[in-house]
């Protein structure tokens, strides 16, 4: 009999739930129109993408309006900061200037990459900010990094490999301050992909301008997300085509993705406060376990500003990849920062920022949990990473000492 | 990561892990800003020709499944070997044993061979001094 297999790697992607599932199935081949045809086919499907985008609209706070559906985090990240710098140089006002950005270091590649390919192309100049050691962002580092000509801050709501959470709400009040003195307003950007399970994604709360969010992350499906756009907002398109989403985004909509959207945000929004305490609960007692029965272990990022379905643990004298691999082969599917698990070779940025070594990323593991995890699971995870790691810290006996 | 059979098992039964007490010679290879290092112990003996041979061998790696399974295959492959012949096993012998490696690990986790070649060289230098000093 194969082994039951367990799951603790929800930060990367969540099973579509039923509930989910079932209210996007009609809108394959039943109800299959074309939200931009006129004819009873269209507007059925325009219907339906309306309703999710109201039920979105009250997850945030919002108006509907101020929704725009994607394909996911990544596009709305590189809608927002690039759609904010087009903007910026048609604006005659703006000539001979270059937009800065502010962002930071430990911000998910869709963001630090639209940031480097602006200054590449000589479009932006970018100031990431490294976090402290706990993995949170300083507002003061934020203050000192503004200047006449900045345009615009993203920092992510929670970190996806530590589990961080970031002062947004304080971050918002203080651009708040800041711009009621400036002539050129600091737009405000959040990526909130790994925030909406747990988090109060108010952006009145939060006074942010521009929020991420993508669907696969929160028990809907891949390939959807969505962009809110505070009213305002002074955005140009980044994609060019039909007159979808008031122009600012072409494409023929994704209908039955923004209705799973739309209906896994509903669900967040009514489970979300059971389930987050759940959830904590069970990580504490993860966390709890690994470092009293583990020897040299360690948790990587702030103990408590930790988004409560995250626990990212370094181990010395153990390599991820090996530790990862072990897991799964018992049928257990955790990530690492460790560079020989990535394609690029490089160990996980997010984990140098915090100031570790490179040996010390290369021994990391991040479990996340989900809504369904339970203590039974942990309990087996526990029990198997410790014979795990006590096999591969025999096989590396002490070589590292002879580097030290 | 899309390993082979064989890789897996050298992984899960590492053949030969571990110190070997009076070694011959030992050395280390990689840093741990790559993340693979990979320690090997040999202990050289002679053969009925009266040739050195490899009669042991050891070794200890931190690093990923690969490191490990190249680790363990290599002193497999040089065990029972002249030190001539086992100064010719290549990472390119041992990844071909194992049934190939994903292509990401071709560089940094195969640094099995390197390692027992320097251990034989030190061997050797070593001998060679003493001869010297003699």
């Amino acid at each position: 009999m194969p082994k039951k297999r367990i799951y603790l790697d929800y930060a990367a992607t969540t099973p579509v739930d039923k509930r989910v599932m079932k209210a996007m199935t009609p809108y394959f081949s039943e109800k299959f129109g074309n939200p931009s045809s006129v004819h009873i086919f269209g507007q059925e499907a325009s219907k339906a993408v309306e309703k999710a985008r109201e039920k979105i609209a009250v997850f945030f706070n919002c108006s509907p309006t101020e929704i725009i559906f994607t394909s996911g985090a990544t596009e709305s990240n590189n809608l927002a900061i690039k759609g904010a710098v087009k903007k910026f140089y048609t604006e005659p006002k703006n000539k001979g200037i270059k937009p800065r950005l502010i962002t930071d270091s430990i911000e998910h590649s869709c963001v630090l990459n639209t940031c480097r390919s602006l200054e590449k192309e000589g479009l932006a100049e970018v100031v990431y900010i490294a976090p402290n050691k706990e993995g949170i962002i300083q507002i003061k580092d934020i203050a000192a990094a503004i200047n006449e000509n900045t345009l615009l801050v993203s920092i992510m709501y929670v970190n996806n490999e530590i589990g961080t959470i970031q002062p947004i709400a304080t971050i918002g009040k203080f651009l708040e301050k800041e711009n009621a003195n400036r002539k050129r307003k600091i737009l405000f950007h959040t990526d909130a992909t790994q925030a909406v399970n747990y988090l109060d994604c108010d952006v009145e709360k939060l006074g942010v301008d521009l929020l991420s969010l993508s669907g696969h992350k929160i028990y809907g499906p891949k390939g959807v997300g969505a962009l809110y756009v505070k009213k305002g907002t002074l955005l140009t398109r980044i994609q060019d085509g039909g007159e979808q989403e008031r122009k600012m985004r072409a494409g023929t909509h994704n209908v039955p993705a923004i209705v799973g959207l739309g209906k896994a945000l509903e669900l967040v929004m009514k489970e979300k406060s059971k389930i987050a305490i759940k959830t904590e609960k069970l990580r504490d007692y993860l966390i709890a376990r690994v470092l009293k029965e583990i020897p040299q272990s360690y948790l990587n990022g702030s103990a408590k500003k930790r988004i409560p379905n995250n626990a990212n643990f370094r181990f010395d004298n153990v390599e991820g990849e090996g530790l990862l691999l072990s897991l799964d082969l018992e049928g257990i599917a955790v990530s690492t920062g460790s560079a020989c698990a990535s394609r690029s070779l490089e160990p996980s940025h997010v984990l140098l920022a915090l100031g570790l070594k490179h040996e010390q990323a290369h021994g990391s593991l991040r479990l996340t949990l989900g809504k369904t995890t339970t203590r039974k699971e942990i309990d087996l995870v526990v029990n198997k990473l410790k014979v795990i790691i006590e096999r591969l810290r025999k096989i590396s006996g002490d070589v590292l000492k002879s580097f030290q | 990561m899309q390993y082979s059979k064989e890789v897996l098992d050298h992984f899960t039964h590492p053949r030969n892990q571990g110190k070997i007490k009076n070694a011959s010679s030992v050395a280390i290879v990689g840093n741990p800003r790559c993340g693979d290092i990979i320690r090997v112990y040999i202990k050289v003996g002679k053969n009925k020709k009266g040739e050195e041979i490899i009669q042991k061998t050891g070794f200890e790696t931190l690093g990923c499944g690969a490191a490990i399974a190249t680790s363990s295959m290599m002193t497999e492959m040089a065990k029972g070997k002249t030190l001539e012949e086992a100064l010719k096993i290549t990472n390119q012998n041992v990844v071909k044993k194992l049934g190939g490696l994903p292509s990401s690990k071709l560089h940094c986790s195969n640094l099995a061979a390197d390692a027992l070649r320097k251990a034989i060289k030190k061997y050797k230098d070593e001998k060679e001094k003493n001869k010297k000093v003699n």
